[in-house]
């Protein structure tokens, strides 16, 4: 359980990062390292060099911009958990942070790391497809932003090149008028990874009607998945029965995993239970909103 | 490559690797050796430490990027020599521990969830040391010790930002 030999960088700006990244072909970048690190201590990653990007200022910290928060790729899971800006305009992120890890976990690893490492049993990146948050991704001196729903690519696998960096992820505000979320997850024991999860967000017109239903789920399937079926609850009550069958064709198209810990006919079964908890407390929590 | 470390409010120079871990840097460079070596890949939280208060896996760091925080080792957090902290005197009054290789990891746990919510309910208690494990599954007795520390926090007439040490 020791790393392979490597060299330690810690660059002084994103450009600097950058360039060493691209410099240096085998090497990776490290923030919180709480997937990276046993990854280095297992020797199933052997980079030549380390870069640090875990103090950079610029790529730490939660603000307000125009309809989103953006919350810097460094900033720890634990900051966000605490943060009141997230609590406040971000309430399915604040719901589904004290899921992530454990705390000694979350005190390190970062926001934009668990969207990078792109687990597909990761709750914030379950959260990003929910809700179609952007992902900034700089690669060399270019920027673009790619959207959570197409960011992920398969298991570990996302749209950043090699030699690409995770600025921010940009969620979308919370939608003015009655909004509710819900969250859920099954997993061995509380904290472990999740075999499945699903998370929801509802918006309700003042008659109690549904004016927007966003809910998706991860662990299913390679990679977190928006229920695009829920656009058909725009204008329903969110009935347990229009809710499965809105949902019910985008349950049985799942292309699930099977492994060691459950089957692929299982978790599309919690997938479909769990997506429709998750909707029905956004509902039940939007409707004490008045 | 030298890194200077604040270790128990004491400032340390060591000459290691970079892959050193802060967890192999503590016992092999520091002899600091309450912190333990479990896993050794952030599964077991026998190495927890506390960085700038929050509890951390010193085996998921390396010595080189912990220059800067103030580290806190089961070695710097009794009052005096020979003192136990209180949630140390609660773990001991409660059995919480039976061969005690975990000990270390749930004390700091315990001290870092105590700083931040003075009277945490049993299912905070319990999440807050569900990086922890005790292969000895003595859980029931350190779920009580820490409870027994909460409560004495709470009749202590030390000042609030003393009390947990």
């Amino acid at each position: 359980m020791k790393p392979a030999p490597f060299e330690y960088v810690r660059p002084a700006s994103l450009a600097e990062a950058c360039e060493l990244l691209a410099a240096n072909g085998d090497a990776r970048l490290i923030a919180g390292g709480q997937t990276l690190v046993p990854m280095l201590a297992m020797r199933l990653a052997r980079p030549s060099m380390l870069i640090d990007i875990a103090r950079l200022e610029e790529l730490r910290g939660i603000r307000a911009e125009d309809g989103a928060i953006v919350v810097g790729a460094v900033t720890r899971q634990a900051v966000a958990e605490r943060d009141p800006l997230v609590a406040r305009e971000v309430p399915l992120l604040a719901k589904a942070l004290p899921w992530v890890g454990h705390p000694p976990t979350r005190a390190r690893g970062t926001v934009g790391g668990s969207i990078a490492n792109a687990d597909p049993s990761a709750e914030i990146a379950l959260v990003a497809a929910t809700l179609g948050a952007e992902v900034v991704v700089r690669t060399g001196a270019d920027t673009e932003t790619i959207s959570a729903t197409e960011f992920f690519i398969g298991p570990m696998i996302t749209q950043v090149p090699p030699d690409g960096c995770v600025t921010a992820v940009r969620f979308p505000r919370r939608p003015a008028g009655r909004v509710g979320t819900g969250f859920g997850e099954i997993s061995v024991r509380r904290s472990d990874f999740a075999l499945v999860s699903a998370a929801a967000q509802v918006v309700l017109e003042a008659d109690g009607r549904c004016a927007e239903c966003f809910v998706a789920v991860g662990g299913a399937a390679d990679i977190p998945l928006r229920l695009e079926g829920a656009s058909a609850l725009a204008g329903t009550r969110l009935a347990d029965s229009d809710i499965a069958e809105a949902i019910a064709d985008d349950i049985a198209g799942l292309d699930t995993m099977s492994d060691l810990h459950a089957s692929g006919a299982y978790r599309r079964r919690v997938a479909r239970t769990l997506a429709m908890r998750a909707v029905a407390e956004a509902r039940e929590e939007a409707s004490r909103v008045h | 490559m030298k890194v200077d470390l604040n270790i128990n409010g004491v400032e340390r120079t060591v000459d290691v690797e970079p892959r050193t871990s802060l967890l192999d840097c503590l016992r092999g460079e520091l002899a600091l050796t309450g912190t333990r070596a479990g896993c050794e890949h952030g599964v077991c939280g026998a190495c927890t430490i506390l960085l700038d208060g929050e509890p951390v896996r010193s085996c998921l760091m390396f010595a080189v990027q912990a220059d800067g925080y103030e580290i806190t080792t089961i070695e710097g957090i009794a009052p005096a020599p020979g003192e136990l902290s209180v949630v140390q005197d609660a773990f001991v009054e409660k059995h919480g521990m039976q061969c005690g290789y975990c000990t270390s990891g749930m004390v700091l746990a315990a001290h870092a969830l105590l700083m931040r919510n003075a009277n945490p309910t049993d299912e905070e208690i319990r999440d807050a040391i569900s990086a922890n494990l005790c292969r000895c599954t003595g859980y029931g007795q350190i779920v009580e010790a820490i409870r027994l520390a909460a409560d004495n926090l709470a009749q202590s007439n030390v000042f609030p930002a003393e009390r947990v040490r």
